[in-house]
């Protein structure tokens, strides 16, 4: 029935239940296939706003509150909210924005004043103002943005793409995650491959050290040494494959050579010189607030230009239940400007139509205030608020210089067009050419899919 | 006859069709609380008597006048759904078209599934008459009858038996984890008597690294963890007592209905033990969130269906967990079974025992009173226990009043917070709590009195001072080693079916039970009737779930390929008749485990060759037929643990706390807000078998998850074995390994001749338990004379690579010799088991 393992992979065309056997098959299970139908996208770069932004202070102006200043919220709505809030009271008082707001680019999207990098690509850029969660805590959130599940255990949607398109680069790791600010909730759970084999779980490059585990020889050991190892174990192992008739030896051998070729190919992935002033400048990379954000944005790029299916950028943390005003503009600081050159470079090289680029927390925050630390307003906060939040999308498939949803007057729930956390994931694997209802894996005794049960593509969303 | 009008009607638009356009409305929206389980104000819509019948207030459908529907006037209005997304205009419009056109139901099959199932797993395990066969000779016990003829109908020839080298790795790995030493090699060689591989198979069982090796694969099940996992991911300082508990235990050979019932329903036992309250701590597996702000209730029901999602996959075999939402797709499991599964654990509670290691009891009991006085007269001379009455008294008041925003709401949350959830406690009276948590509570009051009483109320009270002189106090307490366990919890606690799995949305009241498809329960509904009826011989499924499983780490799958799905929708068992021989070989001999590993690994079918045969790539490329033993990668932990093996590194020390080995420091700088610490052990403790290294849930040891480890989430029975280039890097770079081919270069140096020959030999039989054939040592040579050349020209680099010299050999021979015994440690052969 498997006569050889390339043969058989010849034999299922790429298909996608080939990947299902990739536990078997070892590397292999990393070559490219096709998706149920051609999607627009190739690549996704997820922009992860640890924290919960607050959509009442970037995206969604609501000039209309200044009247409600400090008073409770109406009582049908506190009703609403009972029980479901993590700290501040439901009749806490209401906190209108501090921020500006004004129409940007061609499509007039309200954008606030501190984000104007972001706003100017108001054009590329789908805003989502009536988004909406289950969990109005972080690590659930969290879990349920990533793995379509509060439950911990399921794979990360960066998994689940790699199993299904599989990997374009041949010296680099499908699913690569990079960490900016402080640690997310989430951990290792927002990028586990679950129950999927390994291979589809994200790699981590690494602000310090080496930037994958153990990428670097050991110490003073030399390339050459290293290359005398691999070409001693090669031989061996090619004996033991004929001794042994076992093929699946074949993927070891080339696990490791494709080990040697991350080893030099990383590196040369991190190396900025060829990169122009103007890029360096554009992302802010040697400027101190932006640096880190500004790298994470470059690398991102660099990575879907060598193929790198999925790039997980994870920014930490918009939780932001006190000092608001402070640690929002902190937090705007080093992430705007990356965020509006990554758009840019992107499609100025032409490759914003085949990358899907997302922004967005696990949810949003409460127009009322939260009060941690006193009464003075510059320490006030805000709670989470899963019923009514904005992200965006940009990029392959996805019609930009548009605003999808509406919330009502206090921001409490979205009025129009909700779209919940299942139909983002839904679109996104649309435009990567899934049908959501079939992307599926079997584990205990059940077919499970990222988005559950759940999940409608957003069609106002697409091109 | 139809009328035109009506015709011109059903061109223009046919109206909805009940199942495929309005039904799933109705589902996701409404049946939830007007379906099958409960019925809101007595409205039932999934079947069309009750749903045409209405609710309490009256009729919902009136058919052929949506107008007049009360349906549609709520779900057009927004008032229902009374949560969640309203209905949109397109789905309330199929509802009016619908009820327009009639409000047809079809006729839907009765939804009551049949009780009795002819699937093979839930029948009566009956013990086989062994089969006729034409080739007598081969056979070495039953199971070689069962396996060849099965061979024999399909005129496939059973492989001959591995060399003996292969054989006695093989077996070692199997029993012990560990691979044979050179000595134990030689010996077996040597021993030319009948019944030599007999005898070292008992050498193995008696080995108490039997108990590691096997522990690991039921903590798998169980999914141990030393930390709660979720985003504070707190360490579990003695969680190692239950793995201890189960080493133990399996090295006793216990009996799996004692194991069974020792770790269900140790707490409730006569007298319990400590040893079988750390047994109980199998419940404690199950992750705990104690992230700020969450509903604790959340995460606690989270935790109950986690145990009963565990118990059912353990022991059952069956994915219970899947009828927590929904009635079972496949399995005759209805939500309300699950729902009766899950009321035997939801009065559980987390409870921390004193449970004393040998020779701590008896100085701790002598110690106590004092300590005891000791406290109550510091605590009474500070005015504590009046201030600790008023405490409870707010607290509970807090309590009892939710909704005002003040500090000691959050103090009454946090009290819930901790472990072993204090709520309850606080609020007894003082003289009926137990004293463990009496002591606990006290503690935490003095600790966090400031969450309710002012600076100047305490400050009063001198109570920095008591603080301070408590702190003391409590650090000479006479010294207990504690275990987790479970108690039952001190009042009632309902279960509830949850609709959709929702612990806010509470269907109808259920009573613990066990599900109908099963032989009945004996005896009252409590957790020690359930442990002792899932051991009974009655029960179909245990005995076949385990047995199964061990033979799955045998052959690299069970007799059942899915080994955590004997419903309908695992696979067919590929030797029924063995599978039932084994699980009633099992439950005729006391449950004793090393019996079944005894027959397995003295059977033919087990010391057959692995090699790959052209002849079954065709016919069975699964080998499902057992023609041939299968080439298993090792599991994570026995790849560290061979490497430190062969190197001479290895700490064999058996039980204790977790370790935490040298890892890169940016994998803990992952965890939330880096809280996550990782104080790495030092002296012997670094060399200890990967069953030790700590598991940190939401950051764990890389090597661990890199090589297929579970992430100790779910309850898990069947590893993965994949291959990846992040293991190569792994092996090849990470210090760990590095540092194990650097010992290894050196045993060589120190325990061999100087030819290249012999230390080859020696190398190959640390690590493969076999000696190079002429290719391989060829080959060898020429990467080993490359190596030679390039250190002696970066005596650097030779240096680096031979650190520890063995006062005889050059650093550029010593730097070849760690090249060549990395060139080993990472060999595909080493990383399995042939």
């Amino acid at each position: 029935m498997i006569p050889t393992r390339r043969g058989f992979f010849q034999k299922c065309a790429g298909g996608l239940w080939a990947a299902a056997l990739a536990d078997r098959l070892g590397a292999e299970g990393m070559m490219p296939r096709q998706p149920h139908f051609p999607g627009k996208a190739k690549n996704i770069i997820f922009m992860f706003q640890e924290g919960g932004p607050s959509q009442l202070d970037l995206f969604d102006p609501k000039p209309g509150l200044g009247k409600y200043s400090g008073k409770p919220l109406p009582p049908e709505y506190v009703k609403f909210f009972e029980s479901k809030l993590a700290f501040a009271q439901p009749d806490a008082g209401i906190l209108p924005s501090p921020r500006t707001f004004k129409p940007w680019g061609q499509s007039g999207t309200e954008m606030a004043d501190w984000i104007p990098h972001t706003a100017a690509r108001a054009d590329d850029i789908c805003l989502i103002r009536s988004m909406h969660t289950d969990a109005f805590n972080h690590h659930p959130g969290q879990l349920l943005l990533f793995s379509g599940s509060m439950q911990f255990g399921r794979p990360s949607v960066g998994a689940w793409v790699t199993y299904g398109l599989g990997s374009e680069s041949q010296d680099l790791p499908g699913f690569v995650v990079l960490a900016s600010g402080r640690g997310t909730s989430g951990g290792v759970t927002n990028w586990t491959n679950g129950f999927l084999p390994s291979l589809y779980q994200g790699t981590v490059f690494r602000n310090s050290g080496d930037p994958i585990l153990y990428l670097s020889n050991p110490g003073q050991l030399s390339r050459q040494t290293q290359r005398t190892t691999l070409d001693a174990l090669k031989d061996l192992n090619e004996r033991h494959m004929e001794e042994t008739g076992e093929l699946d030896i074949a993927s070891r051998i080339s696990s490791y050579e494709l080990a040697f070729r991350m080893q030099t190919a990383a590196p040369g992935l991190l190396d900025f010189s060829k990169e122009t002033a103007a890029t360096r400048e554009a992302y802010g990379i040697d400027e101190k607030a932006t640096r880190s954000y500004g790298t994470n944005c470059l690398l991102a790029r660099r990575m879907v230009e060598r193929g790198v299916r999925f790039v997980m950028l994870a920014h930490a943390s918009w939780d932001d239940h006190t000092e608001l005003n402070k640690k929002l503009k902190e937090n705007c600081d080093a992430t705007d400007k990356p965020t509006g050159a990554l758009l840019a470079d992107l499609k100025q090289r032409g490759l914003l139509d085949s990358t899907l680029v997302v922004w967005c927390g696990e949810f949003g925050r409460t127009p009322m205030v939260e009060h941690r630390l006193g009464r003075d307003p510059d320490q006030g906060g805000r709670d989470h608020h899963p019923f009514a939040y904005s992200m965006w999308v940009a990029g392959g498939g996805i019609k930009g210089g548009q605003v999808v949803g509406k919330t009502d007057e206090f921001c409490m729930r979205a009025e129009e067009d909700p779209v919940h956390v299942h139909d983002l994931q839904a679109t996104l694997l649309h435009c990567l050419g899934f049908d959501h209802t079939r992307l599926t894996y079997r584990h205990l005794g059940r077919d499970f899919r990222l988005t559950d049960i759940h999940g409608n593509v957003v069609k106002k969303m697409l091109v | 006859m139809i009328s035109g009008i009506a015709l011109i009607g059903l061109l223009a638009a046919a109206p909805p069709d009940f199942l495929r356009d309005v039904q799933p409305i109705l589902v996701k929206n409404c049946t939830g609380c007007h379906g099958e389980a409960v019925q809101s104000s007595g409205l039932r819509l999934d079947r069309a008597a009750d749903a045409l019948k209405g609710g309490y207030s009256g009729r919902a459908i009136e058919p052929g006048d949506p107008a007049s529907s009360k349906l549609i006037r709520m779900v057009a209005e927004g008032k229902m759904p009374p949560s969640g997304p309203k209905l949109t205009s397109g789905e309330v419009a199929t509802l009016k078209d619908w009820i327009a056109a009639g409000a047809v139901f079809p006729t839907l099959k009765p939804a009551a599934a049949p009780k009795q199932s002819s699937h093979w797993s839930f029948q009566p395990v009956r013990r086989p008459a062994e089969p006729p066969l034409r080739n007598t000779a081969w056979s070495r016990n039953a199971i070689d009858r069962f396996v060849l003829a099965r061979l024999e109908k399909e005129k496939i020839e059973p492989s001959p038996e591995a060399s003996r080298a292969k054989l006695l790795r093989r077996v070692s790995l199997d029993l012990t984890g560990l691979p044979p030493t050179p000595e134990d090699v030689e010996a077996f060689l040597a021993d030319n008597a009948a019944g030599a591989y007999e005898r070292a198979v008992e050498r193995l069982l008696n080995s108490p690294h039997y108990g590691e090796k096997w522990a690991r694969h039921w903590l798998d099940l169980a999914h141990y963890a030393d930390s709660d996992g979720y985003e504070k991911d707190s360490p579990r300082p003695y969680a190692w007592r239950y793995r201890q508990w189960v080493i133990d235990a399996l090295n006793r050979d216990m009996g799996f209905d004692r194991f069974t019932v020792e770790q269900l329903a140790g707490d409730l036992l006569p007298n319990p033990t400590p040893d079988q309250k750390a047994a109980a701590g199998f419940y404690r597996n199950s992750l705990t969130n104690r992230e700020g702000g969450v509903d604790t209730e959340e995460f606690r029901i989270a935790q109950v269906k986690d145990r009963a999602s565990t118990v059912g996959t353990t022991w059952l075999g069956l994915s219970v967990g899947c009828a927590e939402c929904h009635d079972h797709k496949f399995d005759p499991i209805s939500q309300r079974e699950f729902y009766s599964l899950f009321a035997f654990f939801n009065p559980l509670v987390d409870h921390d025992v004193e449970a004393p290691l040998p020779g701590e009891a008896g100085p701790w009991l002598a110690a106590r009173p004092g300590y005891e006085a000791s406290r109550r007269e510091m605590f009474a001379s500070y005015g504590g226990p009046e201030l600790m009455a008023e405490w409870r008294t707010r607290l509970l008041k807090a309590a009892d009043q939710p909704g005002n925003n003040d500090p000691v709401q959050f103090a009454w949350k946090y009290v819930g917070n901790l472990t072993n959830g204090l709520q309850p406690v606080l609020r007894m009276e003082e003289s009926q709590r137990p004293r463990e948590q009496r002591e606990q509570l006290t503690d935490y009051f003095i600790e966090r009195a400031s969450d309710v009483f002012s600076k100047e109320e305490l400050a009063l009270r001198d109570w920095k001072s008591l603080q301070k002189e408590w702190a003391a106090l409590t650090k000479s307490a006479p010294a207990v080693a504690m275990a987790q366990s479970v108690r039952q919890s001190f009042f009632p606690r309902p279960s509830h079916i949850l609709m959709r799995g929702d612990f806010r949305s509470r269907g109808v009241e259920v009573q613990a039970g066990t599900p109908a498809v099963l032989p009945p329960l004996e005896g009252e509904a409590n957790r020690l009737n359930l442990a002792r009826w899932l051991v009974s011989r009655r029960n179909p499924l245990t005995a076949r779930v385990t047995v199964n499983r061990l033979w799955q780490e045998y052959f690299g799958r069970g007799l059942v390929f899915t080994s955590e799905d004997f419903g309908t929708r695992g696979e067919a068992p590929s030797h029924p008749e063995l599978l039932d021989w084994l699980s009633s070989e099992l439950m005729d001999n006391g449950w004793r485990m090393k019996h079944i590993h005894r027959l397995i690994v003295n059977s033919a079918v087990y010391r057959q060759s692995s090699k790959v045969r052209q002849d079954l790539r065709e016919k069975d490329p699964d080998n499902r037929l057992l023609a041939r033993q299968a080439r298993l990668r090792l599991p994570a932990e026995l790849i560290r643990d061979s490497a430190l093996a062969a190197s001479g590194l290895l700490n064999p020390a058996i039980g204790g706390p977790g370790i935490r080995p040298p890892q890169p420091k940016g994998v803990t700088e992952l965890s939330y807000a880096n809280s996550v610490k990782w104080p790495e052990s030092t002296g012997p403790d670094r060399y200890r078998r990967g069953l030790y290294i700590f598991f940190q849930r939401t950051v764990p040891y890389p090597q661990l998850m890199t090589f297929d480890s579970p992430d100790a989430v779910l309850s898990c029975s069947r590893r993965q074995r994949s291959t990846t280039p992040l293991q190569a890097l792994n092996l090849l770079n990470d210090p760990v390994f590095l540092e194990a081919a650097q010992s290894l270069g050196v045993r060589l140096l120190r325990e061999s001749p100087p030819s290249f020959e012999q230390r080859l030999s020696h190398a190959f039989r640390l690590c493969l338990g076999r000696d190079p054939d002429p290719a391989e040592r060829a080959s060898l040579e020429r990467h080993y004379q490359k190596e030679l050349a390039l250190l002696e020209s970066n005596l650097d680099e030779a240096r680096y690579l031979y650190p520890q010299s063995d006062g005889a050999s050059t650093p550029a021979i010593g730097g070849t010799w760690t090249v060549m015994a990395r060139v080993l440690l990472n060999l595909d052969e080493f990383l399995h088991r042939e």
